[in-house]
């Protein structure tokens, strides 16, 4: 038992309530807390991973920026504030899903990747460091790059567009 | 020449047309044509004639060959060939159609035969017929119907032989209806015409089912097939009981004969031609010429009843008889010549093949002359009328010519030595007793004495007693009476060429010759057989004699009739021609005409139509039905149904659109899930 | 550590936003729970960037964070017309495409 392993579980624990309760939660600011939590977990699990890079856009984007939008949107449209019933009349049949879904792939990842493991080796951080990511993303993934950031543009602008009360 | 005998029916057949064309403009009308045609075929068939003789003499070495039993071969088996020239008309696979001549003596016999007694009637016609209203279309038919016998005679296959056979009753219709102004006289015609044309029923089923027996329409090949057992004795009885049916058609046997008497209606030398001479003869030139089909067929060498010997012994008998009581001079020649007829397939029937061809042959001779004779008589005597009784009577005074003629004639038909009629009716009877045929013989012997007895009776109302007639009788000018002549010389002379008792036998080598034949008997001469036959004539003409040439005519037998009543039934029997006339016009024919027609129209109008309306109702009933319920219920229902099927449908799956976006998320990943799911387990 | 503790965990959250996206009357929730969705599969990329030594997962799960934000602008900004138009956030109202 590693304390990569150690860290992983306790991490992955937390996750997992946190998702729960974004999904059962009967107030709308709590949901938005409880995936402020998956969102820093998994922050932790890419910097468990040796993938500094991404742990730290994770960390900036997704929880400075989106979650902060999500609490603005829970704002805006007067959501209540107050417990609710969020939940509509498909509970039961999405519950099924759900889990049928889970069951599937975790007999297919089973089944697939039973016995894989990832060695956290000294080439490996080598390799994860941000230099040789951001190497690969000006030379060998510019094109998709730039691609994002046209759509970038064109969300912000379609945002605001939508969004816009005349 | 002999390859070239098509030209014999040819030149007749040119001077039809040209008769037909040119004949009016002619100074003596046309006949002047008619006349060198025919005297050119005569010529012709003289050399033809020769030559086949030579021809004889030279296949024998000079010798004629005598011997009994003597079966002629086969052409092509060292016998005596046939001249054989014909071309292919039209071929179609396996079946030849030719057209062509076949000489053998049989057929240079009929040659000489017909052109002769042609030729002479048509000088005799020139007189006979002068001022006459269709005297060119009387040549040209003539003409044309020599042609038509001539082709009839070389004929090489059973078709072409049904053509002339067909064009010599064409002839005769239109001659006997020659004054068809009359109305017996067409009646006559049609009659004469339909009568020959049932027996010509039997004769196209005989020919036909002869060329699938054979496989050839071709005479020799039938007749070689039939004599080498190739045909099946069934099928050859079938055809030559066909063929026997044409023959009793065409040659006036018993029961198709009622046509003969009435055919008299036409000009006496168009009956002293062809009901006389040819024609008639036609059958039994038929019979000859297929004779191993009916000897086969009906088994002719086994003895025994045959219904050709059968036939004609009847026809002997009844023909005879009604030549008694006939007022008409012509009449009593036609029932004569039924009675001879009646001779000559009796020979075939007993196996007589010479025998018959033999009295063919003399027969043409005697019979010509007899009615030629009584042409004569009414041209010069009666004054155009043909009744005995009436108009006739001494007349030997006034036409010592036309008398003795006349009387050869008569005793060569009645059967005395030496004149022909003895010597051929006399190889008859004895080929008849020969071969075992005694009822035959006896008929053959009664019908000599009654033709000898009628025709004393004949004799003796024209030429004895009184002149009944008015006018001034007189001889008939040498172009009537020199045909006579030579007839009557043809009469004494012809039969010697067959004497046997004088040991003379060229009829038989020159004309059985190269006739392909089964083996045949050829009896010889009996002298009892001979004298036997003349005494029945010379007793048959003692007996009218005595009957009729009293002062008192008929003795005792006078005005039987007026005081007997079974005599005067008797009498009405034979005067109304046994009744065949009436069974067969108001029996038959008027039977069919009355309640069998009027039967079949019954069935037509309501059997038949109403089957025919019926389907029609039912059809248009079926129609409604299936309009009604098939298309209106069932096809538009099915249509109908499908639509509100699929609108209902539609009703329900609309439920599945609710609109709202997270049912149908629901339904997308409860898919992925079971499509992953079977997809993993597949693989 | 097992490759699979990784892929399981992004498993389950996973299922837990399907369920989210398919059971929850809000828009904001049902966004939230796509973004929960989001997060499993860069936990996917990057677990599968560490397992093969490469860093091409890496590189692609930060383009996915960043598509993410852009979705989520977007989204929110539809919730708010819906909002506007609606009266209410409820989503089951939205069924104006009902056939």
């Amino acid at each position: 038992m590693t304390a990569q392993n150690v860290a992983f579980w306790g991490l992955a624990i937390a996750m997992g309530a946190g998702a729960i309760g974004v999904v059962r939660s009967r107030n709308i600011v709590h949901a938005a807390l409880f995936l402020i939590v998956v969102l820093v977990g998994a922050a932790a699990q890419y910097i468990v991973l040796l993938a500094e890079f991404v742990g730290i856009t994770q960390f900036f984007i997704y929880i400075g920026a989106i979650a902060v939008l999500f609490l603005f949107g829970i704002m805006l449209t007067r959501a209540p504030m107050r417990a609710g019933n969020f939940d509509n009349d498909q509970r039961w049949p999405a519950a099924v899903v759900a889990v049928f879904l889970f069951g599937v792939l975790i007999a297919l990842l089973v089944n697939a990747f039973g016995h894989d493991e990832i060695k956290l080796s000294d080439e490996l951080l080598r390799v994860s460091r941000t230099g040789p990511v951001a190497d690969s993303i000006f030379r060998n993934f510019v094109v998709p790059f730039e691609v994002v950031s046209m759509l970038l543009l064109a969300a912000l602008v379609g945002a605001v567009v939508i969004a816009r009360r005349d | 020449m002999l390859s070239n005998a098509w030209l014999i029916p040819l030149i007749p057949a040119v001077g039809f047309v040209l008769i037909l064309f040119f004949g009016k403009h002619l100074p003596r009308k046309g006949s002047e044509i008619a006349i060198t045609t025919v005297g050119a075929s005569f010529v012709l068939a003289c050399i033809v004639l020769i030559q086949w003789i030579q021809r004889v003499n030279d296949h024998d070495g000079g010798g004629a060959l005598r011997g009994f039993g003597r079966a002629v071969l086969p052409a092509g088996e060292g016998g005596l060939t046939a001249v054989d020239h014909s071309f292919t008309w039209w071929q179609n696979g396996a079946v030849r159609f030719g057209v062509g001549t076949h000489l053998d003596g049989l057929a240079v016999m009929m040659l000489f035969m017909v052109t002769f007694v042609s030729l002479l009637v048509h000088v005799y016609s020139t007189t006979y017929m002068e001022g006459d209203r269709r005297y060119t279309h009387y040549f040209a038919l003539l003409n044309l119907f020599t042609a038509s016998m001539l082709l009839l005679v070389v004929a090489d296959n059973t078709l072409e032989l049904l053509i002339g056979w067909e064009l010599v009753g064409f002839c005769s219709f239109a001659l006997i209806g020659h004054w068809w102004e009359e109305k017996p006289n067409s009646d006559a015609a049609v009659k004469a015409f339909l009568t020959t044309r049932v027996g010509d029923v039997g004769l196209m089923i005989g020919i036909i089912v002869l060329f699938f027996a054979a496989g050839s329409f071709d005479i020799a090949t039938i007749n070689a097939k039939a004599l080498g057992g190739d045909i099946s004795h069934t099928l050859l009885l079938v055809s030559a009981s066909c063929l026997l049916i044409g023959i009793i058609g065409k040659s006036g046997q018993f029961p198709l004969h009622t046509w003969l008497p009435d055919a008299m209606a036409g000009p006496t030398p168009v009956s002293a031609l062809i009901h006389a001479a040819t024609m008639v003869v036609a059958g039994v030139y038929l019979g000859a010429r297929l004779y191993p089909v009916f000897f086969r067929g009906f088994s002719i060498g086994d003895g025994g009843l045959n219904a050709m010997a059968l036939i004609g012994g009847v026809t002997i008998i009844i023909g005879a008889v009604l030549a008694f009581v006939q007022r008409d001079i012509k009449k009593v020649l036609a029932y004569s010549t039924i009675s001879q007829l009646g001779y000559m397939v009796m020979a075939l029937g007993v196996g007589a093949w010479v025998a018959a061809i033999f009295h063919l042959f003399t027969h043409a001779f005697f019979k010509a002359l007899l009615f030629l004779g009584a042409g004569s008589v009414s041209h010069s005597g009666s004054h155009h009328s043909f009744d005995m009784k009436s108009d006739m009577g001494g007349l030997r005074k006034y036409m010592p010519v036309t008398f003795v003629t006349f009387v050869i004639g008569s005793l060569a038909l009645a059967g005395i030595f030496p004149l022909a009629g003895f010597w051929s009716k006399d190889e008859i009877l004895v080929t008849a007793g020969d071969a075992g045929f005694t009822a035959f013989l006896v008929v053959g012997l009664f019908g000599a004495f009654l033709t000898a007895a009628y025709m004393t009776r004949c004799v003796y109302l024209t030429f004895f007693g009184e002149f009944r007639g008015h006018g001034e009788p007189h001889e008939s000018p040498p172009t009537l009476t020199v045909p006579l002549v030579l007839l009557s010389v043809m009469s004494i002379a012809a039969g010697f060429l067959n004497a046997e008792a004088f040991g003379i036998e060229n009829f038989r080598e020159w004309f059985e010759g190269a006739v392909a034949l089964p083996p045949l008997r050829h009896p010889s001469f009996n002298s009892l057989m001979a004298v036997v036959s003349v005494t029945v004539a010379v007793i048959g003409i003692g007996i009218a004699a005595y009957l009729w040439f009293q002062r008192e005519e008929l003795g005792p037998f006078r005005n039987l009739t007026q005081r007997n009543a079974a005599a005067r039934a008797g009498y009405r029997f034979l005067e109304n021609k046994y009744y065949l006339d009436d069974l067969y016009d108001n029996v038959i024919v008027g039977g069919i005409k009355g309640p069998i027609a009027r039967a079949s129209y019954w069935v037509n109008q309501h059997v038949i139509d109403g089957v025919v309306n019926a389907i029609g109702r039912g059809t248009a009933a079926a129609a409604r039905e299936t309009y009604d319920v098939i298309d209106q219920k069932v096809v538009d229902g099915a249509v109908n149904g499908l639509a509100e099927t699929t609108g209902e449908t539609g009703g329900l799956l609309r439920y599945i659109q609710s609109g709202r976006v997270q049912r149908y998320a629901l339904t997308l990943f409860a898919a992925v899930g079971a499509l992953s799911l079977a997809l993993w387990l597949v693989y | 550590m097992a490759l699979n503790q990784y892929l399981i965990l992004s498993a389950f959250l996973f299922c837990t936003g399907v369920y989210g996206v398919l059971a929850r009357r809000n828009g904001v929730l049902v966004l939230l729970s796509v973004e929960l969705m989001l997060n499993a599969v860069n936990i996917n990329l990057v677990a599968f960037a560490a397992f093969t030594k490469q860093i091409s997962g890496q590189v692609f799960a930060l383009f996915v964070i960043t598509i993410a934000a852009a979705e989520v602008g977007v989204g929110l900004a539809i919730v708010l017309l819906i909002y506007r138009n609606m009266h209410s956030p409820d989503l089951d109202r939205v069924d104006q495409l009902k056939g």
